[in-house]
């Protein structure tokens, strides 16, 4: 029976892919013609969702943005036989944007049924489960610093220098948890491996678990993602059932059991402390460090704690190798990095390539652009708490050194694209105005400074930009960056200041200063 | 907002606190079953879970996706982050203000503290990322995504929804 694959990604249901497979079916049935409909992952190419696909002798052909109106045309056009078709995008493994790319940890999305054991196992999953299983606990620590695997959340962190820690912790009961709260504007690689490929966490956690000492994970999904929730406490259930999680995995005597809990629209549970206040039941409020969680984390025990993309890369490292994985990317940054391009782009999406890439190469070649056509400006890397790029900028490679050196941030990877109509001073105002919302407020340069921040904006705004007022905004970001306690009063001064030194002529200030300030 | 516990919210706790669960997930199960987190569970929770009322006070009030009343019938939740500003979403945000006679709330991301709009049986509710930031700007009718929202899809969506509200319960489910 031929095969028709209609994606189930979120990004796919909001531009109505549900509506579009009831269609597809129906239609099929009217005809006669005998289908069998697949809700895949998606391949990450969103501008083209939703995407439909179609498997032909040749390889997968698509059909791009299809509509419900479009389906009777698409039948006509035997699109179940990769009919040429005003939609078509040929074959989609040959379209640039994806076959330019690196992908390995997101290798599989959009191929396979995210619920599907048999494609997961079919696609090479869980033989870095097999291997981690014939490891000591040591050994498998090993193996991750020896990958150069840092922490794609933002924070960079080496992951195996984080697992080894608990490992050498002695305690009663240890966990490991997976930040998924993933709340910076511009990123959604988080929601894509939840959505398009959980077993691949449950795999990545499953090795954490057992190369830490672990028996408990927990994943804490914001609660604005309930397709992603819903994906992944199916995808348990399901793996429990293939013996890769629970009691005995995979006949070994080892034990790992999993559960998935929502958050409820806190922005700074994505910071670790507070999302495992969070997850202990106690408002999000950060936690003073040290400890660190490695060693006094959930409920006081040594904990585990990654963000999603971290732990799904687990699984291709145990499977290939550590040295496979290193040989991506430069210097300190192994790997690949999972950019979303997002915001004003003409083709939004996740492009996966080793460190080493630069912005105008991916937003240009890969993004093609403006969606309005109009000039791009400004481009914010790295989320809410990261700065704007002027096009001064867009030639430094993408990786965290580099990136720390001009003061930027990978973060977790978002690239915000903004034309020449953005209003810089509006949008450094707003990021104060977000602090100011989402401050858990336990310290007073977070809770008061946000505030204090939007008030000063506003008056440099309203046109009093006399260097008093620029001044006292300069001195208010230092006491943030340096007197708050987590990333989120620390940072919020990044796309402040980056906006004043860059585009001073938003601030009504002159443009000379913009030379001075990168100097 | 401290009442005495109804035998409602009583029994409403006792179905949904389980051994182990987070208060999280206990609170998410009881607002989907009721809607909202009525006052009255409160008391039963503190108890049940050996924490004083404040704490779980203190808890349900710190996060904005808890409801303290219930939800207009229509909920409509925009991204006002800087992927969706980037297209627009300010000015969609107006247009969808006018257009429903409802006002966001400003300065505050919580439910609980949004203009009541009893008249109009629609609230409006500013999020910050739903995800869709590739697809900007994004937006929820009554928790269903929508992606590259114009004001005219807006007013598109918007007629649909009310008429599906306005459809009698039963037949609801027959539109899928």
């Amino acid at each position: 029976m031929k095969r028709v694959y209609v994606p189930r990604d979120s990004a796919a249901l909001a531009l109505g892919a549900d509506e579009l497979a009831a269609a597809i079916g129906a239609e099929a049935l009217r005809r006669g013609v005998a289908l069998k409909i697949i809700r895949n992952g998606s391949r990450g190419l969103l501008w083209l969702e939703p995407l439909v696909e179609v498997e032909t002798a040749a390889g997968r052909v698509g059909y791009g943005n299809v509509a419900v109106e479009d389906v009777a045309g698409l039948f006509d056009a035997g699109f179940d036989a990769g009919g040429a078709h005003p939609a078509g995008v040929g074959l989609v493994e040959q379209i640039p944007y994806l076959k330019n790319q690196q992908r390995l940890t997101f290798a599989r999305i959009g191929i396979t049924d995210p619920l599907s054991t048999e494609d997961y196992l079919a696609h090479g999953g869980i033989q870095g489960l097999r291997h981690a299983l014939a490891m000591s606990a040591q050994d498998a620590c090993q193996a991750l610093i020896d990958s150069g695997l840092r922490g794609r959340g933002g924070a960079a962190f080496p992951a195996g220098i984080k697992w080894r820690t608990v490992l050498g912790a002695t305690a009663s009961q240890k966990y490991v948890v997976c930040n998924a709260d993933e709340g910076d504007s511009g990123t959604f690689s988080d929601r894509l491996v939840m959505e398009s490929d959980p077993f691949m966490l449950i795999e990545g956690m499953t090795i954490a678990g057992i190369s830490s000492g672990a028996t408990q994970g927990w994943i804490y999904v914001r609660s604005e993602y309930p397709h992603a929730v819903a994906t992944l406490e199916h995808a348990i259930v399901l793996a429990r059932a293939a013996g890769w999680l629970g009691a005995n995995l995979l006949g070994s005597g080892k034990t790992f059991e999993l559960s998935v809990v929502m958050g409820a629209g806190s922005y700074v549970c994505g910071e670790e402390t507070a999302l495992l206040e969070s997850l202990e039941g106690r408002r999000g409020i950060v936690r003073a460090k040290p400890p660190i969680p490695a060693l006094s984390g959930l409920y006081g025990q040594p904990t585990v704690i990654n963000n999603v993309v971290t732990l799904a890369t687990v699984p291709i490292i145990f499977a290939r190798g550590a040295e496979f994985y290193r040989a991506f990317g430069l210097g300190r940054s192994r790997g690949t990095l999972a950019v979303q391009l997002a915001g004003n782009i003409r083709q939004g999406g996740l492009v996966e390539l080793a460190f080493g890439i630069t912005l105008r190469q991916l937003v240009f070649e890969y993004g093609g652009g403006t969606r309005t056509g109009r000039p791009a400006r400004a481009i914010q890397v790295g989320g809410p708490l990261g700065t704007y790029l002027p096009e001064s900028q867009w030639d430094i490679p993408l990786d965290y050194e580099a990136y720390a050196a001009v003061g930027a941030v990978v973060g977790h990877g978002g690239v915000v694209v903004h034309d020449d109509r953005a209003d810089l001073a509006a949008l450094a105002q707003y990021a104060m105005k977000f602090c100011a919302i989402e401050s858990c407020g336990k310290c007073t340069p977070c809770r008061i400074g946000s505030t204090r921040g939007v008030e000063v904006l506003q008056r440099i705004r309203d046109g009093d930009n006399s260097p008093r007022q620029v001044t006292l905004l300069r001195d208010l970001c230092d006491t943030m960056v340096n007197g708050s306690l987590c990333a989120m009063g620390g940072m919020t001064p990044y796309p402040v200041l980056s906006a004043l030194n860059h585009f001073p002529e938003d601030f009504g200030l002159p443009p000379t200063s913009a030379d001075a300030a990168a100097a | 907002m401290l009442k005495a516990a109804t035998p409602q919210a009583q029994d409403l706790v006792a179905r949904h606190v389980q051994p182990g669960q987070p208060l999280l997930t206990i609170l998410h199960a009881i607002q989907a079953e009721a809607g909202y987190l009525p006052a009255g569970v409160i008391s039963p929770l503190a108890q049940a879970l050996n924490l004083s009322r404040a704490e779980v006070y203190g808890f349900i009030t710190y996060y904005p996706h808890f409801r303290t009343a219930p939800p207009a019938a229509l909920v409509i939740q925009v991204c006002r982050a800087e992927a969706c500003q980037s297209m627009g979403a300010e000015a969609l945000a107006q247009h969808i203000e006018q257009r429903t006679g409802c006002r966001f709330a400003e300065h505050t991301a919580h439910a609980a503290h949004q203009a009541e709009q009893p008249d109009t049986g629609v609230s409006l509710e500013s999020v910050y990322c739903l995800g869709l930031c590739a697809l900007s700007p994004a937006l929820t009718l009554n928790q269903r995504l929508h992606a590259k929202v114009t004001p005219a899809k807006f007013d598109t969506l918007l007629a649909a929804a009310q008429a599906e509200l306005a459809q009698p319960p039963s037949t609801a489910g027959e539109i899928l």
